[in-house]
């Protein structure tokens, strides 16, 4: 009875040390992800162009990198008006996306840190965007290039990120977009083969 | 026994020819209709038909004439008005900068000079003409005025009066050639006088002096102000206006306490302030600096202040910025756990704030995402 106990509490003893040790290290391999890896994905947007696909994309890779999301409004200031100037309808805009995109985060137990940046244009805020803040991987979806045909950036704006930003790019194509060049692709005739004949 | 030091009352307009001047010298025709000993030290009729109408019958000093590189320029005779000493004296263009030689350089100077002599003074000014609004007034219209007069100056004034027109009704002044004569009225049209920008300066010109009215009303409430003020004032700013206080620490989740603290504030129409207490001397972190920066974007944003102070307490400091900012609703997150020591010596955050700021509404964030997260099944499979 006695060695039973003994031998029992001596498995319990080598199973509590085992998960600790399997915790530990756990513990440490997520550090050093986080130290050394992907810390902030930023993933900017505008009112019109918040891409379902594009931040469902952008959480997937924050939990898979143990990376803080930081989803980024951008806010169109016009002319007319100082590019400091408060905005409180776009405010207003902004904070009920960014809180929900807060929530959608927070139920795959990613962190989020939300930003506004105000520009003159998409660009002028991107760049404010990259001037002001620190990441590791930038999330953007891509429009179809037309006005009001996809919600991401242009064609013409992606190319800019991906000459400016100091960090990955990941440009996600929207679905409608790759499904039109699909059909596109296969309406047109194939091109003539050479005959064996 | 001390001179009383006379009462300045300052007519702002948007931008020239919106009858700045005419109401000035209406109003000093009413004082000389009440009996009093009105002179005009300085008028600029601009050739205008109207403005020179109203001042006919008003003593006018004359003025003197400064020698500037081979040339005259007729300018204030500041002496001559001092010996004059009349009760009220109309003095326009007080950002006007005088001739070399005289006694000063600005007229607001001359101004100065006549309060101090305990005569009371009208004056006129364009809202561009103000230093701190002068480079918004560049950005929005494309043209630098260099003539500016401290904030001071206005701040000083007993009144300032907002002479307003609409800024269609001020195009068509000018194009019925009563702001310039006709040679210049194109010009005018192809620069400054835009609607566009006779908006933005109509909207500046609002905005400064509904920001005077407000300082006045604080400066009233304060201490020291005379009895009727201060029973006046003593339920009203209770009663009006709402103020809310976003109690924060640089991190990610103050974000949260700050737009709900906006959104509190937008519903009840009321300013917000966003409070960050530091321990003082202490070097921030990097992180820190971030926050602290992404904060200060925010704020700017929602058109919040941020405010940073130092203090081994928070709970004093958030209680002396509370009270010295008339805060009526304190808002902060959830308050971190606290060892067994501290919650045996001391109250907890929430406690010594409304002991503290008795009459002050104290909300505390919770974090909605925690509710979500506790009340649904996890749903990272939809990702």
């Amino acid at each position: 009875m006695n060695a039973l106990a003994v031998v029992l509490l001596v498995v319990g003893v080598a199973v509590g040390f085992g998960a600790a040790l399997l915790l530990e290290r756990e513990r440490r391999t997520r550090a050093l992800r986080r130290r050394e890896g992907v810390r902030r994905i930023a993933f900017p947007f505008t009112a019109e162009g918040l891409s379902e696909p594009a931040l469902v994309a952008a959480l997937r890779l924050a939990r898979a990198e143990d990376a803080t999301l930081m989803p980024v409004y951008l806010a169109l200031v016009p002319l007319r008006l100082d590019v400091d100037v408060p905005l409180p309808r776009e405010a207003d805009t902004a904070l009920s996306l960014l809180e929900a995109i807060e929530q959608r985060a927070a139920r795959a137990h990613v962190p989020v840190d939300t930003r506004i940046e105000r520009g003159r244009t998409v660009r002028h805020a991107l760049r404010q965007l990259i001037q002001h803040e620190r990441f590791e991987r930038m999330v953007v979806a891509a429009g179809a290039g037309g006005a009001g045909e996809g919600e991401g950036f242009t064609p013409e704006d992606v190319a800019w990120l991906l000459a400016h930003v100091p960090a990955e790019l990941i440009a996600l194509r929207p679905v409608r977009a790759a499904l039109q060049t699909a059909v596109r692709a296969s309406a047109e005739p194939a091109p003539a083969q050479p005959s064996d004949a | 026994m001390a001179q009383r030091r006379g009462h300045l009352k300052v007519f702002i307009g948007m931008a020239a020819g919106v009858g700045k001047t005419y109401r000035m010298l209406q109003e000093g025709q009413a004082e000389v209709e009440a009996g009093r000993d009105v002179v005009v030290g300085y008028l600029e009729t601009h050739g205008r038909m109207d403005t020179l109408t109203q001042s006919e019958g008003l003593e006018i000093v004359p003025r003197r004439r400064v020698g500037y590189r081979d040339t005259e320029i007729e300018e204030m005779d500041l002496p001559a008005v001092l010996a004059r000493a009349p009760e009220l004296c109309l003095i326009d263009e007080l950002a006007h900068t005088n001739a070399p030689g005289v006694e000063h350089e600005k007229r607001y100077e001359d101004v100065r000079d006549v309060l101090a002599a305990g005569i009371d003074v009208f004056s006129t000014v364009n809202v561009q003409h103000l230093e701190s609004l002068n480079d918004q007034v560049t950005q929005l219209t494309g043209v630098r005025v260099r003539e500016t007069i401290p904030d001071a100056v206005l701040s000083a004034a007993d009144e300032a009066v907002l002479v307003d027109v609409t800024p269609e009704a001020l195009i068509g002044r000018l194009r019925a050639g009563k702001v310039y004569p006709p040679e210049r009225i194109q010009a005018a049209l192809g620069n400054f006088f835009k609607i566009e920008n006779l908006a933005a300066l109509r909207e500046t010109a609002l905005r400064q002096v509904a920001e005077g009215v407000e300082l006045e009303r604080r400066v009233r409430g304060a201490p020291g102000g005379r009895r009727e003020d201060r029973l006046l004032t003593s339920a009203a700013p209770q009663a009006i206006s709402e103020r809310l206080l976003a109690l924060v620490t640089p991190s990610p989740k103050s974000q949260r306490v700050v737009r709900r603290a906006w959104r509190s504030a937008q519903r009840l129409g009321a300013a917000l302030d966003v409070l960050v207490v530091r321990p003082p001397g202490a070097t921030a972190s990097t992180e820190e600096r971030e926050q602290l920066e992404a904060l200060r974007r925010l704020a700017s944003v929602l058109g919040a202040q941020l405010l940073i102070e130092e203090g081994d307490d928070v709970a004093d400091v958030a209680i002396r910025v509370a009270q010295g900012r008339n805060t009526t609703y304190v808002l902060m997150g959830t308050p971190k756990p606290r060892n067994a020591w501290r919650r045996l010596t001391q109250p907890a955050l929430p406690f010594r704030l409304l002991r503290g700021l008795p009459g002050v509404d104290l909300r505390i964030v919770a974090d909605r995402t925690l509710r979500t997260a506790a009340g649904e099944a996890v749903e990272s499979d939809e990702l």
